[in-house]
């Protein structure tokens, strides 16, 4: 090829390619890229957010936790609300697997009793002489699963008589483990609640104001930018303080939901509104309307297919703040209430200090929190960046 | 730049590039170069073994189609290949006159390195084809060119402010001192393209690199920033690597060509060489595909690619010449005196606000007889898409009428005064076909899905005589029928055109409206989409109206041809006359600025350059539309000769404009 780089005193040769010459190479597509360009938005999407591995398990984590809060009554190895009251205050117990006499299985070491005189302290002592194995797919005590069928197998439990609580017990001995494992189902729906109902709101307003425009537009913006300018507790404070006392849990449960959607929609309408006026403008659009294509076919076919991934992007990442927010308020006493059972009511156990000083167990139920938030985010994120596959 | 971070592979290929990156005296070298891309996993290999030599001072052109990778090959230059891409083999050896001493191969060198950093912008920079884009739209333009004269010359203050002036004024702004501090909105598109130009000359580059420098622009701003560069290149006696898709560009810049396809050298030599005796089939058949003036009536254009298995066009029952008998069968379209004015609200953080209205459709009036193909010519910004969107009514007009005879009996139809249910039943007889292959088509719809819509919408049929149809609209616009089931980002420019073109045919429309249908394609695509509708207009009695600033294009596909200018008509003409014998100037200057890839017929830079900025200041006092004073003059058509109209003022005489 050095007559194509001939000193720059030569003139250049007139070179000509003598290779065979076929105009449609050009246009040939290799195995690759046929598979991309056959593959369809949803493929491509899945394609591309494979490639982010931290969304991928943070997705597989957020589908076993609700595998967990579905078949709660199995996992947990206690009811709800089994009470142990010589066990109040109980420590969370290690699993071992040897024990001084060698290989044992997975077992816990009972624990003696003792009331410190002094400061009045419960306290428990580890006792390596009683090795209680687990047992597995056991028979306890029985349940309902799902509040009609009646069970009694559990997936693990200690031996007859004994007991095991890998979270420790609070103040009226239950199982943290297990109320967390309960919890779960109460904290992890509200969010998907909320969120479809702030979905619903945000489509149907944003989707009104970005595609008529003009005076619509105009009261729906001034709406969502007076709605964000309230500070959001004292807002939560003043909704759920409207709730009667004599509603049911069940009841405060779904209100609480409500409110939550109600307040959560003005992010998802701006996404939608300014989505929508940027796809308003595509020529596709313009081709639909030519064709005689009427309004609602046009955003049904044409719009909604455009912004719908990435609305659930952004509905993965809002989800957080539902849970966030039903934590926050049923910490505060203001949200869902005993006998209703969430990871924020959990929390209200820990509100004195000296009790999380004491017992300091008591704040597990942070811990599913902080994952699953954790986990929406990233999961969100990754969905954010497969959103829009043709960029 | 996998390759690149490996440490001893760096090591290996810089000792390979220095043993043999010496350029002989070249400014630069690139000696088999090969870039491969990441595509999901794959690689796929974009150049492949390219070679090419640029001599100081000179300009080389490196012509070829989109996706011929010689986008990557500029971008291998800069040192800003994408993340993906990485450069496999080959050496790019830059022998810097002003240092003098070693060749350095920025093949070799890490992108985000010193040395490279020292040599993109400082040594060879960069103009873009998009003006618009390509400049920070939040900082001045004062601010944006000083920048690299900061960066690489470490000039500060006052000096580089005087500085960055004297080039703005170089580049041709007018005003420098007012330029300097004005922002990017406030200009217009040819001159962003001189303050791109002003960026990239402003540290005096050993070598420019303008990647489709005037594509995006109008033909008239084109021929002038053409000019403007080769004066420039000859000023700082920089070489330049000029890279492009069209020929008639080449011929007039460029002293040695290069011609690539599919990351392959085709053919390379000397402009004249490469013109006069081309040799290589794929050469001739680009230089084929390139409408010209001088064609014979019923010549056609050779397509690289034929439009896939057409079905035989049917004997071709040319529509006879209907402009002539168009006294007798009422026109199938008559757009009468329609004003569309736009009101651009300048409101003050005070609440005072005034309104500026912009005409953008000024008193235009036009008639398309049946069967026949009427081009509209114009710049951008001079009104004819918003005549193009008065007559599908996305856009209703302040005054006038839109007639339109469906030639169902029912006689003449106003479209500006329909409803939405009768708007419905007559849009089907109008068509769009858009500029942009990529946006027309929703990405989410399979090729089945978009040519069913409209038939869906009708209720035209159930779904098999739907599908049925679809397979037939495919076939009519060459396309595999078994490609029904892909979605748009699969099909190349060209073929997401022909999606296009059957989406409109498939309500069998009798009036087609062309929006620059092919000015987003390469020309050899370009040539088999004009082909293509020519042969549907014959055989389907399609009437055309065909919109573009491609004066070439028009001249092809049209029977005759309306000029247009801010808003108004200028000059209506059928094709065989305007071009022999343009009267009105802005014609003239038009037709002056299109490039020929004709070596006999270079643009006349002189004249070229003697109108910029002068608006009508060199027009004869009949075609000014304002007297000196400011007011608007009253304007008429006068006949100039049968069937051509020049706008003149009113009673002017007709000695007067020729």
């Amino acid at each position: 090829m050095s007559d194509l780089t001939p000193p720059a005193s030569a003139s250049l040769p007139h070179y000509v390619n003598a290779a065979h010459f076929d105009p449609r190479t050009i246009e040939e597509l290799t195995p690759a890229q046929e598979r991309i360009y056959l593959a369809s938005q949803w493929q491509l999407m899945w394609w591309k957010f494979k490639r982010h591995k931290v969304a991928v398990w943070c997705g597989v984590f957020l589908i076993w936790l609700y595998l967990v809060a579905i078949f709660a009554e199995f996992l947990a190895p206690y009811n709800l609300d089994a009470r142990h009251i010589e066990k109040i205050y109980h420590p969370p117990q290690g699993i071992h697997l040897f024990s001084k006499d060698g290989f044992e299985g997975p077992f816990v070491y009972g624990s003696d009793y003792r009331l410190n005189m002094d400061n009045l302290k419960r306290e428990y002592t580890v006792n390596e002489d009683r090795v209680h194995a687990l047992r597995f797919f056991c028979k306890g005590e029985p349940y309902r699963m799902w509040g009609f069928i009646p069970g009694e197998r559990r997936l693990f439990c200690a031996p007859e008589g004994e007991h095991v609580f890998l979270f420790g017990t609070d103040r009226l001995g239950r199982d943290m483990l297990s109320r967390i494992i309960y919890g779960a189902r109460i904290s992890l729906t509200i969010g998907l609640i909320g969120v479809a109902i702030s979905f619903s709101l945000g489509i149907v307003i944003g989707g009104l104001a970005g595609y008529y425009g003009g005076v619509v537009d105009l009261v729906v913006q001034r709406i969502i930018e007076v709605l964000q300018s309230i500070p959001s507790i004292p807002l939560w404070l003043a909704l759920a303080a409207i709730m009667p006392v004599t509603w049911s849990p069940l009841l405060v449960y779904f209100a609480i939901t409500v409110i939550l959607g109600l307040l959560d929609w003005t992010g998802l309408a701006r996404a939608v509104r300014s989505k929508l006026l940027a796809l308003r403008e595509e020529d596709y659009v313009l081709a639909a309307q030519l064709m005689g294509a009427d309004t609602s076919r046009i955003i049904g076919r044409h719009l909604v297919p455009g912004f719908i991934s990435h609305l659930i992007a952004s509905a993965t990442i809002s989800i957080p703040t539902m849970i966030l927010g039903e934590t926050a308020l049923s910490f505060l006493g203001l949200g869902l209430r005993a006998p209703v059972t969430s990871w924020g009511v959990l929390l209200t156990e820990a509100q004195n200090i000296n009790v999380v000083a004491l017992y300091p167990w008591l704040m597990l139920p942070v811990l599913p929190v902080i994952l699953v938030i954790l986990a929406y985010n990233f999961l969100g994120d990754g969905l954010r960046d497969a959103a829009d596959p043709y960029k | 730049m996998d390759t690149l971070s490996d440490p001893d592979k760096a090591d290996a290929l810089k000792q390979a590039g220095t043993k043999d990156a010496g350029t002989n005296g070249n400014l630069l070298s690139v000696r088999d170069l090969r870039v491969s891309f990441d595509l999901q996993g794959q690689p796929l290999e974009v150049v492949k073994g390219a070679s090419f030599r640029i001599r100081p001072g000179t300009v080389t052109a490196l012509v070829g189609e989109s996706g011929s990778g010689k986008s990557v090959i500029s971008q291998c230059i800069m040192g800003i290949l994408p993340k993906n891409g990485s450069i496999t083999a080959g050496s790019i050896a830059f022998a810097d006159p002003a240092k003098d001493g070693p060749v350095t191969d920025i093949a070799a060198l890490l992108q985000s390195s010193e040395e490279m950093r020292k040599i993109r912008g400082g040594r060879i920079s960069i103009i873009f084809q998009e003006p618009m884009t390509s400049l920070s739209a939040v900082h001045t333009i004062g601010n944006q060119v000083s920048e690299a004269l900061i960066l690489h010359k470490g000039v500060h203050g006052r000096e580089a402010r005087e500085q960055t002036e004297a080039m703005l004024k170089r580049v041709g702004f007018p005003d420098p001192h007012r330029a300097f501090d004005m922002y990017p909105f406030e200009l217009s598109g040819g001159l962003r393209q001189r303050a791109m130009i002003a960026m990239a000359l402003i540290c005096g580059p050993a070598l420019l690199i303008a990647d489709e420098p005037s594509t995006a622009l109008d033909v008239t701003v084109q021929a002038q920033v053409l000019g403007l560069l080769k004066d420039l290149q000859a000023e700082f006696g920089m070489a330049m690597l000029l890279i492009t898709h069209d020929l008639g560009v080449v011929s007039n810049m460029a002293d040695e060509v290069v011609v690539i396809y599919h990351g392959e050298i085709m053919e390379a030599g000397p402009v004249e060489d490469i013109f006069r005796d081309p040799q290589h089939e794929y050469l001739k058949a680009l230089l084929a595909a390139v409408p010209h003036f001088d064609m014979q009536p019923g010549e056609r254009l050779v397509s690289l690619r034929a439009a896939g298995s057409r079905p035989a066009p049917a004997e071709p029952a040319k529509t006879p010449a209907k402009t002539k008998d168009s006294g007798g069968a009422p026109p199938i379209l008559s757009v009468q005196n329609i004003v569309k004015t736009f009101t651009i609200k300048k409101g003050s953080w005070f609440g005072g606000s005034e309104d500026q209205s912009v005409h953008a459709v000024d008193d235009v009036s036009f008639d398309i007889a049946r069967g026949e193909c009427l081009g509209l010519v114009g710049e951008s910004g001079c009104g004819k898409t918003t005549v193009s969107k008065i007559i599908t009514r996305a856009v209703t007009p302040d005054q006038g009428a839109v007639l339109l005879d469906s030639g169902d009996g029912k006689g003449q139809v106003d479209l500006t005064r329909l409803h939405s249910a009768q708007l419905k039943q007559i849009r089907s007889g109008i068509q769009m076909i858009f500029q942009d292959p990529f946006g027309s088509l929703n990405p989410r719809m399979t090729v089945l899905e978009i040519l069913r819509e409209p038939l869906a919408i009708h209720g035209i049929g159930d779904r098999a005589a739907q599908v049925t149809r679809v397979t037939e609209l495919m076939k009519q616009v060459g396309l595999d029928p078994r490609f029904a089931s892909r979605y748009p980002h699969s099909f190349s420019g060209g073929q997401r055109q022909r999606i296009g073109i059957a989406r409109a045919l498939a309500l069998n429309p009798k009036l087609i409206i062309c929006d620059e249908p092919v000015s987003a394609l390469d020309v050899s695509v370009q040539a088999q989409i004009l082909n293509l509708l020519k042969d549907l207009q014959s055989e389907l009695e399609l009437t055309y109206l065909f919109i573009s600033h491609n004066l070439a294009v028009v001249d092809y596909m049209a029977d005759r041809i309306a000029v247009m200018w801010k808003g108004r008509l200028v000059e209506v003409a059928k094709r065989s006359t305007l071009f022999r014998n343009p009267r009105h100037p802005y014609t003239q200057a038009l037709l002056d600025a299109v490039p020929y890839p004709d070596l006999d017929r270079p643009l006349d830079f002189e004249t070229i350059r003697a109108r910029f900025g002068t608006e009508t200041a060199m027009w004869h006092d009949v075609f000014r539309p304002q007297y000196e004073d400011g007011t608007p003059a009253q304007m008429a058509f006068v006949e100039v000769e049968p069937d051509h109209r020049v706008l003149v003022r009113a009673g002017a005489e007709l000695s007067e404009v020729a």
